[in-house]
């Protein structure tokens, strides 16, 4: 099979401008975008850049938009691409560092606010914590985010919005605050309620739709403005203990 | 100049465990090749070993008899004091790690989950479904950012500066900004990982070049037992990923063109549980018997474990399945075939993870302390990385305390950086000549075709002739890339002597080892001969070549016997 990939390629201390360059690739044999990226790069051009480690979609490195699709580049099949045109861009709103190398530092950011540790309280348990497998379970969804950045990158409000956290970030928070053995105070991690936290999303689950390992943010960042609400009406009540 | 008190080298659980536990009053950064989280310690999956007696079926267990089955396992070469350390210190880090938020995964009453792997006498495995690696990794990671841990991300250590046997500091190549500077450090602790991109077929990440390990053997560090390479069972055909060991451990079978569960002929009482190296040869054995389907895989089949059970407790795997060969293990077998996984040997350490140079500590697995001997026991690397982090952190802190300046340390780094450099426009000032994927292509398939699960005398010496041939083609390498900004190819250019240099090692320590012992098997020599080889092999780079020298067991409790399983 033969492909024409067109490659975003940007250097911001030598080049005015991005622009798409061109190259052939050919293989009779199964491939990732990634390995194809790759081939290209030794055969072909050195000079392209772009990230990469496990190549098992476990790492995160390896986010890019490819025929306008937001994935890891190792689990992307070329064959899936259904296509013999393959265009290669970095991730979206971020700064290009070089090629399809991203400044991701807007998203680490965005995630230290949130606290994003464990607030367990006390010396360790002699036996460990008690914790039932369903509340586990329950996290579980949120623990899978490998910090890609893809959602990030994909969210319409990001883009607008300068100082709004994220899917990722939220959905993390989200994480941390269903833990049974997280210690948070409400009053700390309830900083998210506002505009460029929890009620920044405009619903539009587009990281929902990116995200390369089905942790569906969206559903942490409504479950967040539920638990802020339940909370906030709690310390209204005039009754409560 | 930047300095630093301590310098740990490569953002995985190792060096994560060494930034976390150094003291905090100390200056403390962590250099790291890409992104912490890129690490290959994000990878594992099958679970961490502690006798914590969760499971049913592991109420006697103790940390005695975890000691005993990573000594067993390590077919007697580890060294028994270490190992034991290891073992004592694994229950209390659990616990420190669920306190710290690993999501372990649990049994009813809300204990931490335990599952059986190979080699151990009792279920003793603790396990996040399988992606125990990425919870850990993730937690360790939070709880820098919890620490303000200082990172100084996608630099490469291109070498490790060390005079009159001291260690100075390191030399790195800033990938963003394409700069070569010095580092200047106390004391230096490397957490760089394995070399498992020496082989062509390995479980591990694209960037494990064991770069690390090559970079201490040039500064004149020894490398013990090198020639001990694990290959994992169970890794999927065409891209060798890992398929956890924890899929035999929840119940999976071996299974060969023929429908039988072959391991009966192998281990019959440990069956498809039996220890890495045991498992890998059988599997390797049916597929040259003509046993296994196109002459390179046999079956892995979960199917009978049934879907809920899979999608629970291997969800990495079905995952992995399905993106990556097309298939769901829910209905169909897995393809699987050995391939490269894991070093037992490295950097020459003791039980402090402090080697012969002073101020210079290794953890992790580029680390050899020696707990995990001639073959390591599933579910103990993890243990190893955060228990000899750990302690890694806390000696060097206590060495960076008591340490006293070095005269002339500035001087010597620049100098060194300087020479760096004019290397690096060596290389680019060439418009021809080697380029560094067809090497490195070259060097990877010999050695997956000479040094892997069975070794003869033949095959290691051509080995070693080829990798000389290969040296001197590197002579000939060449930069083509105009830009020197977030280039591979540099990166490649650099690492690529590193993995010339373990290949050699590897090779010398496995052609000298005349005998079979855990992952090490010979053909010309089948039996395990303790009068003999009952010892580490040190191999140090000293006046431009390898030099070979061997040092003593430690032995304790237990009395070398034949492994039987």
């Amino acid at each position: 099979m033969k492909y024409l990939f067109k490659i975003l390629r940007f250097d911001p201390r030598q080049d005015e401008h991005p622009y798409f360059q061109d190259y052939s690739y050919e293989t009779e044999e199964t491939k990732s975008v990634l390995e194809a990226l790759m081939e290209i790069r030794n055969v072909q051009d050195c000079s392209l850049s772009f990230r990469y480690s496990c190549r098992e979609a476990i790492c995160g490195s390896c986010a890019m938009v490819v025929n306008g699709k937001f994935d890891l580049a190792c689990r992307t099949e070329l064959e899936s691409l259904d296509s013999p045109l393959i265009v290669v861009e970095p991730l979206p709103n971020l700064e290009i560092q070089k090629d399809l190398v991203v400044d991701l530092d807007p998203f680490w950011e965005a995630l230290v606010k949130i606290e994003p540790f464990l607030h367990s309280e006390g010396a360790i348990p002699e036996k460990g914590h008690r914790i039932e497998d369903e509340k586990i379970d329950k996290i579980f969804q949120y623990v899978n985010c490998i910090l890609c950045g893809c959602c990030y990158s994909a969210c319409p409000v990001v883009s607008k919005r300068e100082n709004y956290l994220g899917p990722a970030a939220l959905a993390k928070l989200y994480r941390f605050v269903k833990d049974p053995r997280d210690k948070r105070p409400f009053k700390n991690w309830s900083r998210v309620n506002t505009e460029g936290g929890a009620w920044g999303c405009h619903t539009i689950f587009k990281c929902n739709e990116v995200c390369p390992k089905e942790v569906r943010p969206a559903d942490g960042i409504e479950a967040l403005r539920r638990k802020l609400i339940v909370e906030k009406i709690k310390s209204l009540n005039p009754f409560k203990r | 100049m930047l300095s630093h008190d301590i310098l740990i080298v490569g953002g995985g659980l190792a060096g994560l465990s060494a930034a976390l536990s150094s003291d905090p009053s100390l200056s403390v950064a962590v250099i790291s090749k890409v992104h912490p989280l890129r690490s290959h310690s994000v990878a594992a999956q099958g679970g961490i070993n502690a006798a914590l007696g969760n499971n049913p079926d592991g109420k006697d267990d103790s940390w005695e008899r975890h000691a005993f089955d990573t000594i067993k396992g390590s077919d007697y070469l580890a060294d028994q004091d270490t190992a034991e350390l290891m073992c004592q210190e694994a229950s209390l880090t659990i616990y420190e790690l669920e306190h710290l938020g690993v999501p372990f995964s649990r049994f009813p009453g809300g204990v931490i989950a335990q599952r059986p792997f190979g080699g151990a006498g009792f279920p003793r495995t603790c396990y996040a479904a399988d992606r125990t690696g990425l919870v850990i990794l993730h937690t360790l990671y939070e709880q820098s950012v919890r620490q303000n841990v200082r990172f100084y991300n996608e630099w490469l250590v291109t070498q490790l500066v060390v005079k009159d046997g001291r260690c100075l500091g390191v030399i790195v190549y800033d990938l963003e900004n394409a700069e070569f500077m010095p580092v200047q450090a106390k004391a230096v602790v490397f957490a760089t990982g394995g070399y498992g991109r020496v082989y062509m077929k390995t479980t591990n990440a694209f960037i494990n070049h064991g770069s690390g390990i090559g970079a201490a053997y040039r500064a004149g560090v020894p490398l013990k037992d090198l020639e001990f390479v694990q290959f994992h069972p169970t890794s999927l055909l065409g891209k060798n990923i890992l398929i956890t060991e924890g899929a035999r451990g929840e119940g999976g079978y071996l299974v060969n063109n023929k429908g039988r569960r072959f391991m009966e002929d192998y281990a019959p009482r440990s069956m498809e549980l039996s220890p890495r190296d045991i498992v890998a040869r059988a599997i390797q054995t049916e597929i040259d018997k003509g046993n296994g389907y196109e002459s390179q895989y046999v079956h892995l089949d979960i199917r009978h474990l049934g879907a809920e059970k899979i999608k629970k407790r291997l969800p990495g795997i079905r995952e992995i399945c399905i993106n990556f060969a097309g298939l769901d293990p829910i209905d169909t077998p897995i393809p699987i075939q050995p391939a490269q996984h894991y070093s037992m040997g490295g950097i020459d350490v003791d039980k402090n993870c402090a080697s012969a140079v002073e101020g210079f500590y290794a953890a992790g697995e580029c680390a050899c302390v020696s707990v995990h001997g001639a073959n390591r026991l599933g579910g103990n690397s993890l243990l190893d990385t955060v228990v000899f982090g750990k302690i890694a952190g806390k000696k060097i802190s206590e060495y960076v305390r008591g340490a006293n300046g070095v005269t002339d340390s500035e001087k010597n780094l620049l100098d060194a950086a300087l020479k760096f450099k004019n290397r690096v426009e060596g290389w680019r000032k060439k418009d021809s000549g080697e380029k560094f994927h067809i090497l490195m292509g070259r060097l990877k398939a010999l050695m997956n075709e000479k040094v892997g699960l069975f070794r003869n005398k033949n095959e290691l010496a051509q080995c070693l002739e080829t990798i000389q041939e290969l040296r001197e083609a590197y002579e000939y390498v060449y930069i083509s890339g105009p830009c020197l900004r977030f280039s591979q190819e540099l990166v490649n250019i650099i690492e690529y002597e590193s993995m010339l240099d373990l290949a050699e090692v590897i090779t010398i320590g496995a052609l000298n080892r005349e005998e079979t012992r855990g992952s090490h098997y010979r053909l010309d020599f089948e039996k395990r001969n303790d009068d003999e080889w009952l010892k580490h092999t040190l191999i140090t780079w000293k006046e431009g070549k390898p030099q070979i020298s061997y040092k003593d067991v430690f032995i304790g409790k237990y009395q070398p016997a034949e492994r039987k399983y």
